[in-house]
């Protein structure tokens, strides 16, 4: 007999293509998709359930359809469509309580793999530069999505507690990049010009999402010999790129303003509507967030396939240029490399001189942004 | 080198029970070592006269010879700004080209940093080029004892901190990385501040530095890295001039726990001439309590100059690399153990205490 996979949060991106890729799976008989809103996109062979897991409906379903594998997947920062961040906050909160009730009543449930976030350990410049699983973060989120994300995990914890049979793998996913990707962070580097704080150049790091489904097919399947893979894991590509790389990879020109600019800005952009520009958003802006990624090539067992750079790259491909396209600064350069030293060669030791200190200037004046 | 040996601390070092003394062993080291072992065991009597020889050891003797190597060992990546009449037309060339090549990548974002922020090639290239003048005309740092540093894998520079500003940190780190044949780089623990403030934050991060807490100084040396701390902090930098040159507590001497867990070996170093380049004869603590810093200092030039005041005296400088105590000897339990960590770190401090004294000693002014 097979699996028996339920999913929730599949109206999204991410959900469906996780929902299509693991009825490929030969162990999985059936795969059972929930959200309060019906999809968009196709969900291949699934059984679409509409289900708001808010409501106490969800222990019903899980009951009905005898699922033994929970993918939770409905812990997100952006409200889909035109729900508000109650809305948001309802759901991951209020949803992932009345999913795990419904979870610890039903006998069938051996498995539960819930979506979390590297936000959960805040960033503030106290903190470790590098966080592993085990660092409590200096500074707890205040708000936002981070602290949603703190809260899920802390009842998933007291769940786990609760029903030690169950198989429990909490995936704290870093910043999730891609083609398709519809994270803050995505909307924040498609636009035109970026915003940063002045005087800080934060650490970021990605992860892609052909990884992160990866990781949940291998979080929700049995384990590999020699792997476990129930636990905290933080998920996230190999490499840090700077702000400061990413936006002259992108080809996007930054905007420096004071950090007090930075938040006043941000809570009118948030008051607007106009995009969720967060508080937690503007701290990750100002000092990054890196962490260790030896538990889940130890324990869990995977190796990403996309490095940061390379999901940036990936995520770059798809957005087209921006103001300042890489390749074009290239060309500007070797077009002054290639107009005044041929002529030099013999003397003139005076012109190259104020060349090379041209250059330097330049070079440093390139540093300071 | 070996100025521990001179003033016997036996009495510290039988309470360190255990502690292996290998270096005292170990001459398996080249054979210019041995010599000058030699020559201080010679001297031990009198440490006032060891100077001329010790002179002789490291200093800018031998840093001329190595500092053109390293501009031309580059294949025409150095940036033109560390030494322009170098070579010919040819070279001049090479090193336009080089530098236009750097300026692609940097503005194309085409480098690399590592997972605290470090980015190699702006440090090599851009922020060590601005500072050596400092550290060669400035303060014309003299060097010692470089070869206690290992060639490779990790270690712990432990150094006593002063000076209003971290300058110290920031010449050791060029000491380090111009004088050691590998070239390495020392990667610092910092205070928190440095962290806060924007600019010096990200300038930090960039030059390699990072946050003074035992997750990051751990995972720096399991990487193999050198990693400097100063382990006075504050109560280091922001002391009266009345008390220069006298280590300050030692924190709770983490870092001892920390090389032991990862087994790297503990080298003290003793910097001279710091202490005086803002010589603090006030802290206007109200006023650092409203700007939230730790000491808001005045000297007698800083705020009444305004910012010429802030220009720091010339004095010249001595900093000097002590034998290795290595700790890969403990059991793994050792790192648990309070007294031996109170024991190391009291080892560590009378280390580079006394090497302050001796060199002080040796010092003929603040100024040359």
């Amino acid at each position: 007999m097979g699996k028996v996979v339920l999913v929730t949060g599949v109206a999204r991106q991410l959900g469906g293509r996780f929902v299509r890729r693991i009825q490929r799976d030969p162990q999985v008989d059936r795969v059972i998709a929930v959200d309060a809103v019906p999809p968009e996109h196709h969900l291949g062979g699934a059984d679409f359930i509409q289900a708001d897991i808010r409501q106490p409906t969800i222990a019903r379903v899980l009951a009905e359809t005898n699922a033994d594998t929970v993918v939770h997947l409905d812990v997100t920062g952006v409200a889909l469509g035109s729900g508000s961040r109650v809305t948001v906050k309802e759901t991951n909160v209020i949803g992932t309580m009345q999913l795990l009730g419904a979870c610890q009543k039903s006998p069938a449930v051996k498995r539960l793999v819930v979506k979390s976030s590297t936000t959960v350990y805040g960033s503030a410049p106290r903190d470790p530069a590098v966080f592993s699983e085990t660092t409590s973060p200096k500074s707890l989120p205040s708000g936002g999505f981070a602290k949603d994300a703190v809260e899920v995990e802390g009842y998933v914890r007291g769940f786990a507690r609760r029903r030690p049979d169950v198989a429990v793998a909490v995936l704290r996913f870093a910043n999730i990049l891609g083609p398709t990707a519809d994270s803050p962070l995505a909307h924040y580097f498609a636009m035109p010009v970026l915003p940063t704080v002045f005087g800080y150049d934060p650490r970021l790091q990605f992860v892609h999402e052909d990884d992160v489904i990866e990781v949940l097919r291998i979080a929700s399947n049995e384990p590999e010999r020699g792997t476990l893979n129930s636990g905290t894991f933080n998920i996230a590509g190999d490499g840090v790129l700077l702000l400061s790389q990413c936006s002259r990879r992108l080809g996007r020109p930054t905007v420096p303003l004071l950090l007090p600019a930075v938040t006043w800005a941000g809570s009118l952009v948030r008051t607007l509507g106009m995009t969720d520009f967060s508080p937690e958003q503007i701290r990750l802006l100002t000092h990054g967030r890196v962490v260790a990624t030896n538990q889940m090539r130890e324990t869990l067992g995977y190796r990403p396939k996309f490095t940061t750079a390379e999901t940036f790259e990936d995520f770059a491909r798809v957005r087209g240029p921006g103001l300042l396209p890489p390749e074009a600064v290239a060309r500007a350069v070797d077009r002054i490399a290639a107009l005044p030293f041929a002529p030099f060669a013999g003397g003139g030791a005076a012109r190259a001189m104020t060349t090379t200190t041209v250059t330097a200037t330049v070079t440093k004046a390139a540093e300071a942004t | 080198m070996a100025d521990a040996k001179v003033i016997p601390f036996d009495d510290d070092r039988s309470r360190a029970g255990t502690a292996p003394r290998p270096s005292r062993r170990r001459s398996a080291g080249s054979g210019r070592r041995k010599g000058e072992s030699a020559v201080i065991r010679e001297v031990q009597p009198l440490p006032g006269r060891a100077r001329p020889q010790d002179d002789v050891q490291v200093t800018r003797k031998q840093q001329p010879p190595q500092e053109p190597q390293e501009s031309q060992g580059g294949p025409g990546a150095q940036v033109p700004s560390s030494d322009p009449a170098g070579g010919g037309a040819g070279g001049l060339e090479r090193r336009i080209a080089g530098g236009l090549s750097f300026l692609r990548r940097r503005l194309t974002g085409d480098y690399e940093v590592d997972d605290f922020g470090f980015d190699a090639e702006l440090t090599d290239q851009v922020l060590m080029s601005l500072v050596r003048p400092l550290y060669e005309k400035y303060f014309r740092v003299e060097v010692k004892g470089i070869e206690n540093i290992p060639a490779e894998g990790g270690a712990l520079i432990v150094a006593n901190h002063s000076g209003t500003l971290p300058l110290d940190g920031v010449m050791m780190q060029v000491a380090v990385h111009d004088n050691h044949p590998g070239a390495r780089h020392l990667r610092l623990l910092a205070a928190d501040l440095v962290f806060m403030l924007p600019m010096i934050n990200e300038l930090a991060r960039k030059a390699g530095h990072t946050l003074a807490c035992a997750e990051d100084a751990e995972r720096l040396l399991e990487r193999g890295e050198l990693v400097g701390v100063m382990p006075e902090g504050f109560k280091g930098i922001g002391k009266p001039f009345s008390d220069r040159y006298k280590l300050q507590r030692f924190g709770r001497g983490g870092f001892v726990s920390t090389a032991l867990r990862q087994g790297a070996p503990i080298i003290p170093c003793s910097i001279v001439g710091a202490e005086e380049i803002y010589p603090m004869i006030g802290n206007a603590k109200t006023l650092a309590r409203v700007l939230g810093i730790p000491y808001f200092p005045i000297t007698p030039t800083f705020p009444w100059l305004g910012p010429l005041g802030a220009v720091p005296l010339p004095t010249k400088w001595t900093i000097q690399f002590g034998e290795p105590i290595r700790t890969d000897g403990y059991p793994p339990e050792a790192a648990e153990d309070p007294m031996l960590m109170f024991n190391l770190t009291d080892q560590v401090r009378e280390q580079i205490q006394h090497t302050l004294y001796k060199l002080l000693v040796q010092r003929r002014s603040v100024f040359f």
